[in-house]
């Protein structure tokens, strides 16, 4: 039901059960705040939203929090009345006077809440002494930086670290005026969304720690948007270059994907394209040479491939979509493979046809979903965002207790007190102990194998039939629930789970949504692309030249198929990351990364997102290398999709993922530079400037030259057709001696770029074997040895969660296999 | 006729009226210490530079031809690693000198600019830093900044 407000002497429509301060923001009236977050609610700490608030016309009006209290027909709201205004600006000074006057040395700097509010309110000159309440900082780990004197006492900190986040480890300490934000003890903050409290802290306590060492002021970046290629979510994020060097990495809001937050992956891990291992130069047998002579010699070696039986593409679900088939194109379809072993290539095509099958679930749909069911999938680990919605669909039982009691829904402190900790259903079928357990209603514990079956008895029980008590458990709750969402994905390398996954979603047509997450953030582009398996690739007779795109094979398959497939050939590498694949390529020509080219990536829900080059400087883009060989002319993205959507009608429709190279704002181009930008003069020489350079494959420019970023144009379009469902895959046998893999999954560090970005490695653990105590007794291996496994070392925990018969190793390629540790020299 | 005297006499007189001409580069004028010229990095009463890199005096230059980057010592203070400014493209309006909170950027009376490539107008850190304190011989950023814990203060009253 809608209510009708006067604010400020304007009428405005707002819906019941909001709170005044979400009705004024809706509305386009900005309405000084601290506390509030619209993914968080209203707390009323901060007591900056004071309004004037008269029920009636005539009414003489109250000073009200307008975060704290409903809208309600008739209302007039006065947020520039003079007692309001003069109530925000003692707030503020109240704020200020234990806040340092160090603006000059704090990374907030200029994208600060607090600058902004202390000068509206006009609170120009200090009353009170430059003598403050301070506090000791805390070592918060390799991402954050804490400036506790800083703080404002907002708790948007650790409302989002405990309440959204889930994390323990940062609370509140003290009382009155000397409340602390920290940790218990200093040490690294555990939970993998840490990131985010640089973004939600409205001033300098908690900052990103990355940037600081790279600092550059918020008005003097580029800021770019761009999609996170760390997986399958593929969250929004900006890019913020300065000096052709990318700084930081933001959270842009996607209102299906990521509203308002980020993991720290995803924040931290694009930063790879300055690690020390980002691959800068060419190399030709070794020795670097200049671009031009590697792009000679890995052309020549294609050109004579002709004759040899024809070159061999290998494709990456690291690269983008145009770069792959720029690669199929150079080599034609039954030459160019996917880059994953067989296994996996045909997990991720029977996971494309039953997303093009089902009514997919976005992270939005996640986190509105009030019953879900996880079925083998470690998503903190593979997808860490879809954990987050996971966490916020928890709560839905909390809301509806508090509902009943008639709290409003906006008091957050108030719903979880009245919501007495009940939690929706959420059944969650992992081999080992998950992060998410904690908030699990239903957390239940199954061999990798035995996973599918247990989907299937959820079905069967669905269906009626009876099943083990778990399972008929489980299909009670999802039966009893509105809008249950099943989510499964590829992080156990089993084909079964995602049928088992799809069975569920069937049975509980139409309600449910069906959410699959594939492992990279192009697995799905690729697997609707085309292309065989590694070891099919290997079994092509001829001495053709093998071109491989952005892949590091030696975490795909054994070492034995790499070496079958290169063996008495010429090996070209095209990548942005020095990788072992690299190392042993005899030609490798350094390509642009996600953050240097334009390209296109589809994401787990089928969304194709556009990912635009955010530094003006780099390599070429793997697309433009690939085209150029095989003689392509395509000036721009815009042409190259073209001829894509031509050659490839099932993705007739991601032109329209992003705007085209020729679109204009009113003001012309799109500005990357915001209109402060500071320094452009400072080395020049007035005369002799090169123009700035231009974008072929993007609408935006390289200047503060054009409009303001549309951003509903950028969300990406959904591709997914219905299509036929393959036959069942085949159960991956997996004979033989040996544990049985559980492939163990790290937030922090999954791939080759994950590992290259310095700030990420230094918050990673590092790759682990786990074993039970028994099976490493009869192996005689001990805690804390370095093992050999499938030609890696790594260090050996001892876990007592791990099922007999069974080894967790952190490992990229999930495949179902068996691993036979051995103890290392 | 008669106008044409008066504007002869008018004329004539100014044989005897005071010389303004200097005879610069010879004689150097006398300016104000307020006088906008050439700008400069100061240094506090300890010694340390004053600048923190915070890049105010970058982003107010109405021309742009500022350029800071920061960096930060062991013990976690903020200094400029580059600081450049153009003194080709720079206009003297002094607004960096006002942006200023740690009175780091001082301009002085020095005009004498000149030079003959385009090239040698580009000033870097070295060339701005002086050994002085300039015009605010007394100010420390930090002791205002509110940062540091009063002398007397017991150190278990900062812990959390």
């Amino acid at each position: 039901m809608t209510v009708r407000l006067t604010i400020d002497g304007r009428q405005v429509e707002a819906q019941e059960g909001e709170d005044l301060l979400t009705a004024c923001t809706n509305a386009g009236v900005e309405v000084p705040h601290f506390c509030w977050h619209r993914a968080m609610g209203s707390i009323g700490a901060c007591r900056l939203c004071a309004v004037k608030v008269r029920r009636h016309e005539a009414d003489p009006g109250t000073i009200e929090m307008a975060c704290m209290i409903p809208v309600a027909d008739g209302q007039h709201i006065d947020i520039a009345d003079p007692e309001a205004a003069a109530f925000r600006g003692h707030v503020i000074e109240w704020l200020m006077r234990n806040h340092p006057h160090d603006c000059a040395v704090c990374e907030e700097g200029g994208d600060c809440r607090l600058q902004d509010m202390t000068i509206a309110s006009g609170h120009h000159l200090r009353r009170a002494g430059p003598d403050k309440r301070i506090h000791r900082n805390q070592y918060l780990g390799p991402l954050i930086t804490h400036e506790m004197n800083r703080c404002i006492a907002c708790y948007r900190c650790t409302r989002f670290y405990r309440g959204v986040a889930g994390g323990r480890d940062l609370d509140v300490f003290g009382a009155h005026d000397r409340v602390y934000f920290g940790r218990a003890e200093d040490g690294v903050l555990e939970s993998p969304f840490a990131g985010n409290l640089a973004e939600i802290c409205p001033t300098g306590v908690f900052n990103d720690r990355g940037w600081s060492k790279v600092y550059a002021r918020p008005w003097d970046m580029l800021e770019t948007p761009s999609v996170c290629p760390h997986c399958a979510v593929g969250c929004n994020i900006g890019l913020s270059v300065r000096a052709n060097r990318l700084r930081r990495v933001i959270s842009r809001s996607h209102p299906a994907i990521n509203a308002d937050f980020l993991c720290d992956r995803g924040r931290y891990g694009p930063l790879f394209i300055e690690g020390p291992s980002a691959l800068k130069a060419a190399r030709h047998h070794g020795h670097a040479v200049p671009l031009r002579t590697a792009l000679d010699q890995a052309q020549e070696a294609i050109a004579v491939s002709a004759a040899l039986g024809g070159a061999i593409g290998i494709g990456s679900p690291r690269a983008s979509l145009e770069a792959n088939y720029a690669l199929r194109r150079l080599v034609g379809p039954e030459h160019f493979f996917a880059g994953l072993d067989a296994a996996e290539v045909a997990l991720h095509r029977r996971l494309a046809a039953h997303l093009a099958n089902a009514s997919i679930a976005s992270l939005a749909d996640i986190a509105a979903a009030d019953a879900i069911l996880v079925l083998g999938e470690d998503l903190t680990g593979t997808a860490p965002m879809a954990a987050l919605a996971v966490r916020q669909a928890s709560r839905a039982a909390e809301r509806a207790l508090a509902a009943e009691k008639h709290v409003p829904a906006f008091l957050d402190n108030a719903v979880r007190v009245a919501g007495e900790g009940r939690r929706a259903p959420l059944v969650l079928v992992t081999p080992v102990p998950d992060a998410l357990d904690a908030i699990a209603t239903h957390p239940l514990r199954r061999a990798p194998a035995d996973i599918a079956g247990f989907g299937h008895a959820i079905a069967a029980a669905l269906a009626g039939k009876r099943a083990d008590p778990d399972a008929s458990a489980a299909a009670a709750a999802l039966a009893a629930a509105s809008a249950p969402v099943i989510i499964a994905g590829a992080g156990l390398g089993d084909p079964a789970v995602l049928d088992a996954a799809a069975a569920i979603a069937t049975a509980l047509n139409p309600r449910a949504r069906l959410a699959l997450f594939p492992a990279e953030a192009n697995s799905l582009g690729l697997a609707l692309l085309g292309g065989e398996g590694l070891e099919a690739a290997a079994d092509v007779p001829g001495r053709g030249a093998v071109v491989v795109l952005e892949n590091d094979l030696h975490s795909r398959c054994d070492p034995a198929t790499i070496a079958r497939l290169f063996a008495d050939r010429a090996v070209i590498a095209l990548d942005c990351v020095e990788t072992a694949t690299t190392a042993i390529a005899h030609t490798v020509v350094p390509v642009a990364s996600f953050a240097d080219a334009a390209g296109t990536c589809i994401n787990h829900e089928g969304r194709a997102q556009r990912t635009i080059a955010a530094r003006p400087d780099s390599a070429p883009a793997a697309w433009r290398v690939l085209a150029a060989f095989g003689g392509g002319a395509e000036a721009g993205l815009d042409d190259l999709q073209v001829a894509l959507a031509r050659d490839c009608p099932q993705f007739a429709a991601i032109a329209a993922a992003a705007p085209a190279a020729s679109y204009r704002t009113p003001s012309g181009r799109i500005a990357r530079a915001p209109a402060r930008f500071s320094g452009r003069t400072a080395s020049d020489s007035a005369g002799g400037d090169a123009a700035p350079p231009r974008d072929p494959d993007s609408p935006f420019s390289w200047t503060m030259e054009g409009g303001a970023l549309p951003a509903e144009l950028f969300q990406g379009v959904r591709i997914l057709a219905a299509a036929a469902l393959p036959p069942p895959a085949q159960a991956p046998a997996i004979g033989g001696a040996g544990l049985i893999l559980i492939p163990l999954h790290d937030p922090f560090s999954v791939s080759e770029t994950d590992r290259a970005s310095t700030i990420l490695a230094a918050r990673a653990p590092g790759p682990q074997l786990r074993l039970h105590p028994a099976d490493a007794a009869r192996l005689k291996l001990a805690e804390g040895a370095i093992v050999s496994v499938e030609g890696r070392t790594v260090p050996l925990v001892l876990d007592k969660h791990i099922p007999i018969g069974h080894a967790g190793l952190t490992t990229r390629r999930t495949t179902p296999r068996r691993l036979m540790p051995e103890g290392s020299k | 006729m008669i106008g044409t005297l008066k504007s002869l006499w008018a004329v004539g007189l100014k044989l005897f009226a005071p010389t303004q001409t200097q005879g610069y580069p010879e004689v150097k004028p006398a300016l104000a210490p307020r006088y906008r010229g050439r700008i400069i990095l100061s240094r506090d009463p300890d010694g340390q530079e004053r600048c923190v890199a915070c890049n105010l005096c970058a982003v107010v230059c109405p021309v742009d031809c500022i350029e800071v980057v920061k960096a930060e010592t062991v013990e976690g203070r903020w200094y400029p690693e580059t600081f450049r400014i153009n003194f080709a493209r720079c206009i003297f309006c002094g607004l960096c000198e006002e942006a200023c909170p740690t009175a780091a950027i001082q301009l002085t009376p020095d005009f004498e600019l000149a030079d003959y490539a385009r090239s040698s107008l580009v000033y870097d850190k070295p060339d701005l830093l002086i050994a002085g304190k300039g015009k605010y011989p007394g100010y420390r950023y930090w002791d205002v900044a509110g940062k540091t814990a009063p002398p007397n203060t017991d150190p278990k009253d900062l812990a959390p």
